[in-house]
């Protein structure tokens, strides 16, 4: 059916495009230009000539550093998750037990809980554990917070496992644990790459506890990196605005490669 | 390994096995995981967040400046965070921008999500670039804003016929609305895939026949659209307010709290009573008003929508 042209929705969406394009093209093109020309000409007009300066200067302030800590956190954190949920979900979806339906529920109560309400507790504990100002220290709080979610997105994938599968590894006599390798765990990949992406975004953009739980520059992660060039250094914008591109290179090219599964571990973050 | 536990060995299941049914219920139970498996996931969770929940209501009734060891002060950290001002004031700032983020982004993100399930040409590609705020983080994002908004080289200075003197940050109605701005720009995107992937799964029968009752767009998106998104104005709703409540990297970076506590929310004030100010007590007082809130919150979302509507918003999404 053909439909007349909608203008009203036509010219909305291009304000829109405005309104969040526009910080975007601020932002790349400080990043290619000098200070000088940057608060000589002001942030909206098109850089005199290219540089990459910016890029490089974040390197040279630490920004290596930073990147390579914020990897073995999302690495490690990926890790824990990978290592922890599949079981879980599969004693959620399969077993019997009432015990774990009362653990179901204790991970759905899990998802109330903002990382901010539990921040002083956590000091203390990582503090008394002698993980404070290691990256350990941080890795464990962020797998932790990215169970309950990382649960409920895997189990709802393996409930989807039809159960005739099930009745029929039955059959041959399969052990719960050769189920879960063989038909379980390939079924359910779908949802095995939603909560990879989940727990890296998670752990890639995780800023309270890498503030309140590091303190040194040999434990510093990206986004914290971030702060402090802001308060260090808050005049020197494109600088500045360089380090934040960098920082959002990595999520970008998942975007690039893996949109689904980017789009499902982004739709698991609730919003934050 | 806990699979022994929980299955005979398979040799000496063989002979009985002929002779049953396949749907027999031992059979079926036989073949199930026991809880054990839970029990990893469960000791660690209960380690890293269950028992920070617990130690944060203990402390809330204790002293600890983050030196020395915790004592017991009863109700008196609570008396303090009731008589101070500026954590009452709090309480309402917090209200005041979590409200303001749902009135914004709710009729935006709606608009946009249901404009971002249609078939207009350009779509796809303007749709991408609508969703990039979302893969930066919420620091990023702010320190972005932040220097976009800079009081002497940023937007604003540049256009003073419309910000006055060029500093949102001066004033507390305008530092109220560069936070309100700069949430609403970070989060829309998320909710407006909540809203294209429910659009997605409107029935287009209903619109074809609505076509042929000569109903015009607006009446089409006002008696068939918005009543079939019920349910997902209420789960985007409450992730608003439940993100509305522990905002926090966007106060720090960009106002501070300022100017002066004005706009000092809980979730910042929390912070700076225990990192900045060493009163781990009263923080743990602010964190467990957080958490009931949060609490209240979510256990709405669990009963209103529950995550197999969330699912189904999901589905359609591109």
């Amino acid at each position: 059916m053909r439909r007349r042209p909608n203008y009203l929705a036509g010219a909305g969406s291009i304000v829109w495009l405005v309104v969040v394009g526009l910080p975007l093209y601020v932002m790349l093109a400080a990043t290619l230009r000098t200070r000088e020309d940057y608060a000589g000409k002001g942030p909206v007009s098109f850089p005199d000539h290219f540089t990459l300066d910016n890029y490089t200067g974040a390197f040279d302030s630490g920004f290596g550093r930073y990147f390579l800590n914020t990897i073995i956190v999302t690495v490690c954190v990926v890790g824990v998750v990978l290592l922890l949920v599949p079981p879980l979900a599969y004693a959620i979806v399969r077993s019997r037990s009432r015990i774990a339906s009362q653990i179901f529920r204790l991970f759905l109560l899990g998802l109330a809980i903002p990382a901010q309400a539990v921040i002083v507790p956590m000091f203390y504990l990582i503090s008394e554990a002698g993980l404070y100002d290691n990256l350990l220290g941080v890795i464990l709080p962020t797998a932790a917070f990215c169970l309950p979610m990382s649960a409920l997105i895997l189990s709802g994938a393996m409930r989807d496992i039809s159960p005739e599968l099930f009745e029929a590894m039955t059959m041959d006599g399969a052990s719960p644990r050769r189920m879960f390798f063989q038909l379980v765990v390939p079924l359910s990949r779908g949802g095995l790459s939603t909560i990879v992406v989940f727990s890296a975004l998670q752990a890639w953009n995780g800023f309270l506890f890498p503030l309140v739980l590091t303190q040194s520059e040999e434990t510093k992660v990206i986004t914290l990196g971030l702060y402090n060039f802001q308060t260090a250094h808050g005049i020197d914008i494109p600088g500045l605005l360089g380090a934040v591109t960098l920082s959002m290179v990595p999520v970008l090219l998942v975007y690039l490669f893996a949109r689904r599964a980017l789009v499902q571990g982004l739709m698991g973050m609730g919003g934050k | 390994m806990t699979t022994q536990l929980t299955s005979a060995p398979p040799t000496a299941e063989a002979p009985r096995k002929a002779r049953r049914r396949p749907e027999d219920s031992y059979a079926a139970h036989g073949t199930r995981p026991g809880f054990l498996w839970a029990l990893p996931a469960t000791l660690f969770f209960t380690l890293f967040a269950i028992a920070p929940l617990i130690m944060v209501a203990v402390l809330s009734f204790m002293s600890w400046d983050g030196l020395g060891s915790p004592e017991f002060v009863g109700t008196d950290n609570w008396k303090r965070i009731l008589d101070d001002p500026v954590m009452i004031r709090s309480i309402w700032l917090t209200l005041l921008l979590t409200a303001l983020g749902v009135v914004l982004q709710t009729p935006l993100s709606i608009v946009i999500g249901v404009w971002a399930a249609g078939h207009q040409r350009n779509r796809a590609v303007l749709s991408a670039i609508y969703f990039i705020p979302l893969l930066l983080s919420a620091t990023a994002v702010s320190v972005l804003w932040r220097a976009l908004l800079d009081p002497n080289f940023g937007i604003p200075a540049r256009m003073t016929w419309l910000f006055g003197d060029g500093n949102l940050f001066g004033e507390q109605a305008s530092a109220i609305g560069v936070l309100a701005f700069v949430s609403t720009w970070q989060y829309t995107p998320f909710h407006t895939l909540i809203y294209q992937g429910a659009a997605r799964a409107i029935p287009p029968v209903l619109y074809q026949a609505a076509e042929i009752d000569g109903a015009g767009r607006f009446r089409q998106f006002f008696h068939i659209t918005l009543p079939q998104l019920r349910n997902s104005i209420v789960t985007s709703m409450i992730l608003m307010i439940v993100g509305g409540l522990t905002t926090f990297e966007t106060v720090l970076i960009l106002t501070q709290g300022g100017p002066g506590t004005d706009t000092t929310i809980s979730a910042y004030y929390m912070y700076q009573k225990a990192f900045k100010g060493f009163d781990f007590g009263a923080g743990s007082a602010i964190a467990l008003c957080l958490v009931i809130a949060a609490t209240v919150v979510s256990l709405i979302v669990v009963r209103v929508s529950g995550y197999d509507k969330m699912r189904s918003d999901m589905e359609g999404v591109s």
